[in-house]
């Protein structure tokens, strides 16, 4: 995004920018209000939030919550906590993301620097893919990967997430390759340099950025599915996503709503902090999803 | 040789890609396609119905609500965030000081998942915790806000929690679109005596046109395809009474045992996104074609 450059500004008097203030920090306050009482109702023992204000903070701190939520808070039959299946979630967002980030790569290459007949037919299907409902896939996608031998695994849920995240890898590569000089392929070319040497050599080392979006989107993307997870998972592969769920909706025993917090954090977690590091280019993959061309 | 082979390894290299998602996406929606014309009930079977299922479907209650229920929150999120996310967009290009500190606070939200988004206003929204009890106990002992328990009410707190987690993204939209105005035009209209409010009524907002356009199609996929917020938010209830159609789907052909009309309910679904999505995606190729 720009640096406020331009001279769209109103120009009003100092009340007037006293009000745009006030509004602006009012909003910031709304935006922050979930964060907040996740945060300060997470580090409070249950009995304080159920007779105290959930606005305030707490007057015994605890880290009980955390601790709970973490390693053995009952999550559907288990009291294993939400450990275990923060390690599913990382093991099925890690080679589902590198596997479909290179396949992007490869395809917008492809795309940009070796048309064919027909090219722009197989991008609009892509491209079309990443907006369909997930609900159409559920039923054949669930017989599939039976007929694959790998439903209720990891490996299964990974390739789920590979092939529905190509269409945004590829139309993210394929954007910025298509403003890459084909000159400098056309002149490699008559070098000698064959495919994968052009692709290795000359684009490649300039794909940085476009890959560093596209790897926080996809990673955005996978840990924060619920859908897919909670369709093809299984005891020993439930994702992070789908075991908060199952911790916050259980209709079993007393409602632990400081655990609750400390686990929705715990969800929220990886994805902040990818935000927070790399929020630039956060950005730049959302916009690049929303405005195509 | 080795030309001919250096033809064929582009195509060699994008084949796997495509045929996955050809498979997968475009095979897939045929296979529920035609499973929606058959009497399916737990597993896949192909007794051959026609349209029955459609029009079960229609006549079920459930689905109606469904329906009702997307139009409410539908028409709700699309423009309150669009309107809110314009607002704020407008307010933070008055050069404001604090711009880069005030901007990710609004977007964060998008970096979370629904479920996280829906578990903190589940229990905010609590009569007995949340807002309700931390109103009265400031002393406004008449505050009420029972809606996440209300049936009438109920689907007004999916739109709050999901006007949460997407206006500040629409915001960034709509600021990316002010900040590539013209300036020249903005000067002439100044030299002409127009106020701030007018140049932005008369002028900037009808050039965010595209924006707009964009900010709909975004969201309007979105609200279609909502699931996992309403799961977490509100379970689907009180009783039925925030379904929405992702969540009949999932519960009428997982649950209910009723794969045939599941089937049928995932391509109304199909055909109301692809009817928004398809004009927005052709015309963007096609105009990016003539650059």
């Amino acid at each position: 995004m720009s640096a406020p450059s331009q001279d769209n500004a109103v120009k009003g008097s100092i009340i007037t920018r006293a009000i745009i203030y006030v509004v602006l920090i009012l909003f910031v306050i709304y935006y922050l209000l979930p964060l907040y009482v996740m945060l300060v109702n997470s580090v409070k023992p249950l009995e304080e939030i159920r007779s105290g204000n959930m606005m305030e903070f707490p007057k015994v701190w605890t880290l009980e919550p955390w601790r709970a939520a973490w390693s053995y808070a009952q999550i559907g039959v288990e009291p294993s906590g939400l450990r275990p299946y923060f390690i599913n979630s990382i093991l099925m967002v890690v080679p589902a993301v590198l596997l479909s980030t290179i396949l992007g790569a490869l395809n917008g290459y492809v795309l940009t620097k070796w048309q064919f007949k027909g090219h722009g037919i197989v991008f609009g299907l892509l491209l079309l893919s990443c907006f369909i409902p997930f609900q159409i896939v559920l039923i054949p996608m669930a017989r599939v990967l039976g007929f694959l031998g790998i439903s209720g695994t990891i490996p299964g849920l990974v390739l789920v997430h590979l092939i529905y995240g190509i269409g945004f890898t590829t139309l993210f590569f394929r954007n910025y390759y298509a403003a890459f000089p084909t000159e400098l392929v056309r002149a490699a070319q008559i070098d000698g340099a064959g495919f994968f040497q052009i692709f290795w050599r000359i684009l490649l080392p300039s794909s940085a950025p476009i890959a560093v979006v596209t790897i926080i989107w996809q990673f955005t993307n996978v840990w924060n599915d619920f859908l897919f997870g909670a369709s093809f998972s299984d005891f020993d592969s439930v994702p992070m996503t789908v075991a908060l769920n199952n911790l916050v909706s259980s209709s079993t025993g007393v409602k632990e709503y400081n655990v609750h917090f400390a686990g929705a954090i715990l969800a929220a977690l990886p994805t902040l902090i990818v935000y927070i590091v790399s929020g630039r280019y956060f950005v730049r993959g959302l916009m690049a999803g929303a405005v195509k061309g | 040789m080795k030309d001919r082979l250096q033809e064929w390894v582009p195509r060699l290299v994008l084949a796997p890609s495509f045929l996955l998602v050809l498979l997968f996406v475009y095979g897939f929606i045929l296979y529920t396609g035609y499973l929606s014309m058959t009497d399916s009930r737990m597993l896949p079977s192909y007794g051959f119905v026609g349209l029955e299922n459609y029009q079960k479907l229609f006549a079920l209650r459930h689905w109606n609500t469904a329906l009702t229920n997307l139009a409410i929150f539908g028409i709700l999120y699309i423009l309150i965030s669009s309107l809110l996310g314009l607002f704020l967009a407008i307010l933070l290009d008055q050069k404001i000081r604090a711009e880069g500190l005030i901007r990710p606070i609004y977007l964060y939200p998008m970096a979370l998942s629904f479920i996280v988004t829906g578990t903190a206003w589940k229990w905010f929204l609590d009569p007995g915790i949340g807002l309700e009890n931390v109103m009265q106990q400031w002393g406004w002992e008449n505050f009420e806000f029972n809606w996440i328990k209300d049936r009438d009410f109920a689907i007004y707190t999916v739109v709050l929690a999901a006007v949460w987690q997407s206006s500040g993204f629409v915001m960034a939209m709509f600021l990316a679109g002010l900040r590539g105005v013209d300036n020249e035009i903005i000067k002439a209209a100044q030299i002409d005596g127009a106020s701030g409010f007018r140049i932005y009524r008369k002028i900037i907002i009808p050039m965010m046109r595209p924006v707009f356009l964009s900010a709909f199609v975004v969201l309007a996929h979105l609200a279609i395809k909502a699931y996992d917020l309403v799961i977490a938010l509100t379970g689907g209830g009180p009783g039925r009474a925030t379904e929405l159609p992702a969540t009949f789907m999932y519960s009428y052909t997982f649950t209910r045992n009723q794969m045939g009309i599941g089937a049928s309910s995932a391509i109304i679904m199909l055909i109301m996104i692809f009817s928004i999505i398809v004009p927005y995606l052709y015309s963007e190729l096609k105009s990016g074609e003539q650059k």
